[in-house]
């Protein structure tokens, strides 16, 4: 039996070890590296989680009917708030958003479905990109130049179109992404029953692209919301409630910038108050962009 | 009547009916429209870039190419120079993209290459997408009152330690480079980051099981093959991300101290281009404000620049892996 057995076993091979080594070099290297990218992970969300703990203990502590109402408090007095700020912040972003989503909407039609290849399409395109790197301060340089001056008064009009100078690009872009994301055969449907093209986009186009274009369009709207640097000298400040768009406005952003360098207890303290208040805004806007870009119709 | 083709080929019976005289119209109208829309973005960067230029012709005209060696900026003796400006713009800007480079390419690595489960990616994306939601001044508010006061003992050890070093050759007294470039790394990240997981997921998936197939480490494969692909797109990323950077202005114009100076040390305050229009501008009398719209030209400048050579980046990077237009 024995020998039957040895005649059946297979010649002997030297195989190379299979198994990893833990401690070869590069097995080393590879944790390493690996414990350095966790680390790196960590540490950029150090600052998210600082910043959100600093509003939820600084700012919830002050931010209450009172601070959301009220007018901003001058110097040694206590109370106020920045009530006149959120009017002011939601007014001029009103404005940015009636003058940039209509265009933009309007220009990512052109791009994206009329003449993707003209050559005014490349250069639009292109453009927009680049006044999506365009720095926020210039835009308010801009509009000092072009409305503070000849109107002769810093207005919440100004702030506004400061404002949908920095949307336009943005909403374009994403609109445009969001109409090339609809299948060309929907189109060719369309267009195989007799739709003119303003018909293909209105009834097609539009409506399946819809939650891709209320995506881009309403983060740019939380961008807006949190600029401060396009309407230091186009709305500047007030503080009053407006009572028109061509008069000086309040800002939440300005307002903190403002209250940030102030001596007093009482403004740095409404200034996390408005920041809360500021980020609420903001988040709010992008995760109703999420929940959007989400569903689908 | 005109002779209709539609109508002569339907017959009398069916409901699809050709495009009204209206639908025509509605048509071509709606076509202008869109391509005034689109029209509208070019003359906007033509209109922009004018005006500056018209605003800053007087300043020009007297400062002429001074303006920019120019060392100091002084608005009642009518001198005006950005030479620090455009120091600290850059340099605030170079560090800032050194750290958030790193860990933008690194979270980059981290969402893309497999080291948590798909659903934890989504995580980590959404938190580093937040990170940039929040606003400028926010970002701010927080350096003045949790960073700096952090950043003091460490800076005091730093000078005390390494004061020999020139990045550490002064003490921090407050607002100062190191807490402007840190926030600023933690505003430029999320661009870096973004752009850079783009480029990876850009990279066919065969590529990264050819080269797992032939025994090589996770890391070796990131380091030896993903990386060196995706290296166009990230270069794109640190473009992009420095043209964020020389533009940002709240966050800086509160925290870099505002001081015309050119030092190499990290805690001296510094000023920026930005900055220096944000906290100028409100106050200032015309001539200044000449003066100030020529920095804004010098400011548009330098960002074009470097916004252009970054998209020129990632166009190649586009064509390399697409392979068209």
């Amino acid at each position: 039996m024995s020998e039957v057995n040895e005649q059946m076993m297979p010649p002997k091979v030297v195989l190379p070890k299979l198994e990893k080594n833990l401690y070869e070099a590069r097995a080393i290297k590879s944790f390493l590296l690996t414990a350095m990218v966790w680390g790196l992970v960590i540490l950029a969300s150090i600052p998210l989680f600082s910043v959100i703990y600093m509003l939820i203990v600084e700012g919830g502590a002050r931010l209450d009917w009172e601070a959301i109402t009220a007018l901003p408090p001058a110097g040694f007095e206590t109370g106020g708030g920045f009530g006149n700020a959120i009017v002011g912040t939601l007014v001029m972003v009103g404005i940015a958003s009636a003058i940039s989503i209509p265009v933009g909407v309007l220009a990512a039609v052109y791009l994206s479905i009329l003449e993707p290849q003209s050559k005014l399409a490349t250069t639009s395109r292109f453009l927009a990109k680049v006044l999506t790197g365009f720095p926020s301060i210039l835009a308010g340089v801009f509009v000092y130049a072009i409305l503070v001056i000849t109107t002769k008064t810093y207005s919440a009009w100004a702030g506004g179109v400061a404002l949908a100078v920095l949307m336009l690009p943005t909403v374009t872009l994403a609109a445009e992404e969001a109409m090339r994301q609809v299948p060309q055969r929907m189109r060719d449907a369309a267009f195989g029953m007799g739709c003119t093209r303003t018909q293909v986009i209105f009834k097609v186009i539009l409506p399946t692209g819809m939650p891709g274009i209320l995506t881009g369009v309403i983060l740019a709207v939380a961008g807006a919301a949190g600029e401060s640097a396009p309407l230091l000298f186009t709305a500047l400040f007030s503080n009053y409630y407006m009572a028109e768009l061509a008069e000086p406005t309040a800002s939440l952003s300005i307002l903190i910038y403002n209250f940030s360098g102030m001596p007093f207890e009482n403004q740095i303290e409404l200034a996390w108050a408005a920041s809360l208040a500021l980020v609420v805004m903001v988040l709010f806007f992008n995760i109703l962009a999420r929940i959007v870009g989400r569903s689908k119709f | 009547m005109i002779f209709d083709p539609f109508k002569a080929s339907a017959s009398d019976k069916t409901l699809s009916m050709p495009p009204s005289q209206a639908d025509f119209l509605r048509d071509s109208a709606f076509r202008y429209l869109a391509y005034f829309g689109a029209l509208s973005i070019v003359l906007l960067v033509a209109y922009i870039v004018f005006e500056l230029g018209v605003q800053a012709l007087p300043a020009i005209q007297t400062h002429g190419f001074g303006f920019i060696t120019g060392t100091t900026w002084n608005a009642s003796e009518e001198e005006f120079g950005v030479l620090p400006e455009i120091w600290g713009t850059l340099y605030s800007s170079l560090i800032a993209l050194i750290i958030g480079g790193t860990f933008g390419v690194g979270i980059a690595i981290f969402l893309t290459q497999g080291f948590v489960h798909a659903k934890m990616e989504v995580t980590f994306r959404t938190i580093i997408e937040l990170l940039a939601a929040i606003p400028s001044v926010v970002y701010g508010l927080w350096g003045i009152y949790v960073l700096i006061p952090m950043l003091v003992p460490v800076a005091q050890w730093l000078h005390e330690t390494l004061g020999w070093f020139p990045l550490f050759s002064t003490e921090l007294g407050g607002p100062g480079l190191a807490p402007a470039a840190l926030v600023l790394a933690i505003m430029v990240l999320p661009t870096v980051a973004a752009i850079s997981t783009d480029a990876f997921r850009r990279i066919p998936y065969k590529v990264k099981e050819a080269a797992y197939g032939m025994g090589a480490t996770k890391w070796e494969v990131i380091l030896k093959v993903m990386l060196p692909t995706a290296s166009s797109g990230i270069l794109a990323g640190l473009v992009l991300g420095f043209g964020r950077a020389l533009g940002e202005t709240m966050a800086l114009a509160m925290l870099i101290g505002n001081v015309n100076n050119i030092s190499l040390s990290l805690f001296d305050p510094a000023n920026t281009l930005a900055s220096l229009l944000a906290s100028t501008f409100p106050e200032a009398g015309q001539i200044e404000i000449q003066a100030l719209m020529y920095a804004a030209l010098v400011l548009l400048a330098i960002t074009l620049v470097v916004n252009l050579l970054g998209l020129a980046v990632q166009q190649y990077t586009m064509r390399k892996f697409e392979g068209k237009k």
